[in-house]
């Protein structure tokens, strides 16, 4: 099912990146974007060694609470349990959008109000609710664009950030009744400021993600610059909170380095507008807050990662989006060629586990390899490596496949080339042979070769073995 | 099974975890020994650099009333009977209509929305580092009174500026127990979502108003 939510099934994924290379408006739009994002992050980072540092700490704290990350997620769960907020666990996105539907149809909700949140898109939560009978509405400014236009977010921290003001404003003109066309952008958000401020008062529930949840006091974090995320944690009477299992931290001092981390890879800023640090829901004599708190820990296919050493580093994590700021195959297709929740290096490394390799494997092989991603990563994800793994599992034998899903980019003909190969090169006389009709019927071979002569000239066999030529010499 | 005990089940696997870092020390080696004039000065820089309002004064509720003149304001939202809402309360007379925070939420969600112009609140401490306000809102100053109003004026003791938010954490030690809600503020609500174009007043407060309080919050 989930799969349906996140790909376009009548596109594959090359198709999809085809189209958006021939779109020169989005593709300056993204240029544009990642320019902007790289420069500011650069600003962040004048202080080498401090960066080497903060990011050597980021990567341990990450390392170590994934190492113990059971014993973090009952710690977690008792501490906010005994602060009153209700944990659920969900193994998949079904799972998780009934909790949430089931606490929604306790309540007698209509509607929810949505703080950005990146595991409810990967869930297909507004789909789920919407089926329900449940408006379950975007309040992010750029996810209330996307939402509005029918879209999905092509950026993990800046949705819309495919579109144009001209766009928008063409979109807020078209959907937003008794509004006029504005190129203003400070019109234009205050526009999305009274539309939603209206929504927020007569809200039911309020829905938010997690950036870091602290097991030691039983706290959820939030980092937003809008504000819209504390409208949705504290105005409607209910709120839920929706996160991998994977962004459990041990103690309340592991926040600073990850949040100095987070937003300065991100967006280049030192710090967001705001952070908002929840533990409990509305207390007794308190005027305001969600008098239900709920966290929902979902796995799906989280777990397939922890169980592998190497792949264990994909959940490390924290989702700056640097990675795909700085990615040149991100800056040319785009966020939505990849046709998952999560775009860009890390998405071609964490949705195979979410999704299966079968349907996301060629995402791995949508790399040059450079590292640039590697190399600004706050926690220091190998993705490199780990994208190499995966184009292995993707070729993988029945006999190795150890992920769902793997051996699916195994075609008969690839099998067959490379038992050939394996054959020639392991037996001398075979491998004589071979290169001796090669060589000779060096003219014969093809003038077009696929992809190959697209951009290069052919390849010819040249007449003479190596050994030929040496043979003649010692003559 | 259930699905806590499955997803459990699959997570626990054998191996060490490997150390962790010394946060702390990294914090303390990177400590500057500023003097509250320096922190002072740090604090307003970062702040005044993403649009906040900063003020520094020994007569908060007289700079209040002349600014909230200056700004047109009809009303301002105060505490639940906090001892500057009071002090202010005493000095105002009939030169703002102060509105307390008395009664939940639930009953006046509309106006609360609608009709408050302005909010007071104090702030418990401050970060120069990054131009922060803490604030750990209760039942005399609940957590809307930070959000929902357009205008929001912050008071703080100069004397409560860490230098960072780990040295915050630490001082004020938080580990021992964590509010219903603890806020980090710096500035006034923001976005960039419309083609990286910064924008002020996105759904929070448009502006943030601070005032610095060189004589305590009460004198």
């Amino acid at each position: 099912m989930s799969q349906i939510i996140h790909f376009d099934p009548d596109q594959d994924f090359k198709a999809r990146s085809r189209t958006a290379v021939n779109d020169p408006a989005q593709r300056a739009n993204f240029r544009g974007a990642m320019d902007f994002l790289q420069a500011k992050r650069r600003g962040q980072f004048g202080d080498q060694d401090e960066l080497a540092g903060l990011r050597a700490i980021g990567a341990a704290i990450r390392q170590n609470s994934l190492a113990k990350l059971p014993e973090l997620l009952e710690l977690l769960e008792k501490n906010l349990t005994a602060n009153g907020i209700q944990v659920h666990w969900a193994e998949t996105a079904a799972d998780a959008n009934a909790i949430a539907l089931g606490i929604a149809r306790r309540v007698g909700a209509r509607n929810i109000a949505k703080g950005k949140s990146m595991v409810s898109e990967e869930i297909g939560f507004n789909h789920a609710m919407a089926d329900a009978g449940i408006d379950a509405f975007e309040t992010d400014m750029g996810e209330y664009i996307v939402e509005l236009a029918g879209e999905k977010p092509s950026h993990i921290i800046m949705p819309a950030i495919h579109k144009t003001k001209q766009q928008i404003a063409a979109l807020f003109a078209e959907k937003i009744p008794g509004v006029a066309y504005t190129e203003d952008v400070d019109a234009l958000i205050r526009i999305g400021r009274q539309v939603l401020r209206g929504k927020f008062a007569g809200a039911d529930v309020g829905l938010s993600g997690v950036n870091f949840a602290v097991a030691e006091t039983g706290t959820l974090c939030l980092v937003e610059n809008e504000g819209n995320g504390r409208m949705c944690t504290t105005v409607p009477d209910v709120h839920i909170a929706v996160t991998g299992i994977e962004k459990v931290v041990e103690k309340l001092e592991h926040v600073p380095p990850l949040y100095s981390l987070l937003t300065r890879s991100a967006t280049g800023q030192s710090i967001t507008t705001y952070f908002n640090m929840i533990s409990r829901p509305r207390q007794e004599g308190e005027k305001d807050g969600p008098r239900e708190v709920h966290l929902i820990l979902i796995d799906n296919g989280r777990s397939q990662a922890h169980a592998d050493e190497q792949l264990r580093a994909t959940l490390q994590c924290i989702r700056c989006g640097a990675c795909m700021n700085h990615c040149p195959v991100y800056a040319r297709i785009g966020g939505h060629a990849y046709g998952t929740t999560y775009p860009g290096p890390i998405g071609a490394i964490v949705s195979p586990h979410m999704l299966g390799l079968n349907a996301t494997y060629p995402l791995a092989f949508a790399s040059t390899l450079c590292g640039a991603c590697v190399e600004v990563c706050p926690v220091k994800i190998p993705i490199t490596d780990i994208l190499i793994r995966l184009r292995n599992e993707a070729q993988a034998g029945e006999e190795q496949a150890s992920l769902r899903g793997s051996g699916a980019g195994r075609s008969a003909l690839a099998t067959a080339i490379w038992k050939g190969w394996s054959l020639i090169y392991s037996r001398l006389g075979i491998y004589r042979l071979t290169s001796w009709f090669i060589s000779r019927g060096h003219k014969l071979s093809p003038v077009s070769q696929g992809a190959w002569t697209k951009c290069r000239t052919a390849l010819k066999p040249a007449p003479k073995r190596l050994r030929d030529l040496i043979r003649e010499r010692r003559s | 099974m259930s699905a806590r005990e499955r997803i459990l089940g699959r997570l626990r696997t054998p191996g060490t975890a490997p150390e962790m870092p010394d946060v702390a020390g990294w914090y303390r080696a990177r400590q500057r020994n500023e003097t509250t004039p320096e922190r002072i000065t740090r604090l307003r820089a970062v702040l005044e650099s993403v649009h906040a309002e900063v003020h520094e004064t020994t007569d908060w509720p007289a700079l209040l009333l002349q600014i909230a003149t200056s700004k047109g304001l009809n009303n301002l939202l105060i505490g639940d009977n906090t001892p500057h809402g009071e002090h202010l309360a005493s000095l105002a007379a009939d030169k703002l209509t102060l509105i307390r925070y008395s009664e939940p939420i639930d009953g006046w969600r509309n106006r609360l929305f609608d009709e408050v112009d302005a909010s007071l609140t104090l702030a418990r401490s401050a970060i120069a580092e990054t131009g922060t306000l803490i604030l750990w809102p209760d039942a005399s100053e609940p957590r809307t009174m930070s959000l929902v109003p357009p205008i929001h004026f912050a008071l703080l003791d100069v004397n409560k500026i860490h230098a960072d938010f780990d040295a915050a954490m630490r001082t004020e030690n938080w580990q021992a127990g964590m509010p219903t809600n603890a806020l980090l503020i710096s500035g006034p609500s923001k976005t960039a979502d419309i083609q990286q174009t910064l924008a002020y007043g996105a759904h929070g407060p448009r502006e943030l108003v601070v005032l610095l309080c060189h004589t305590g919050v009460l004198s």
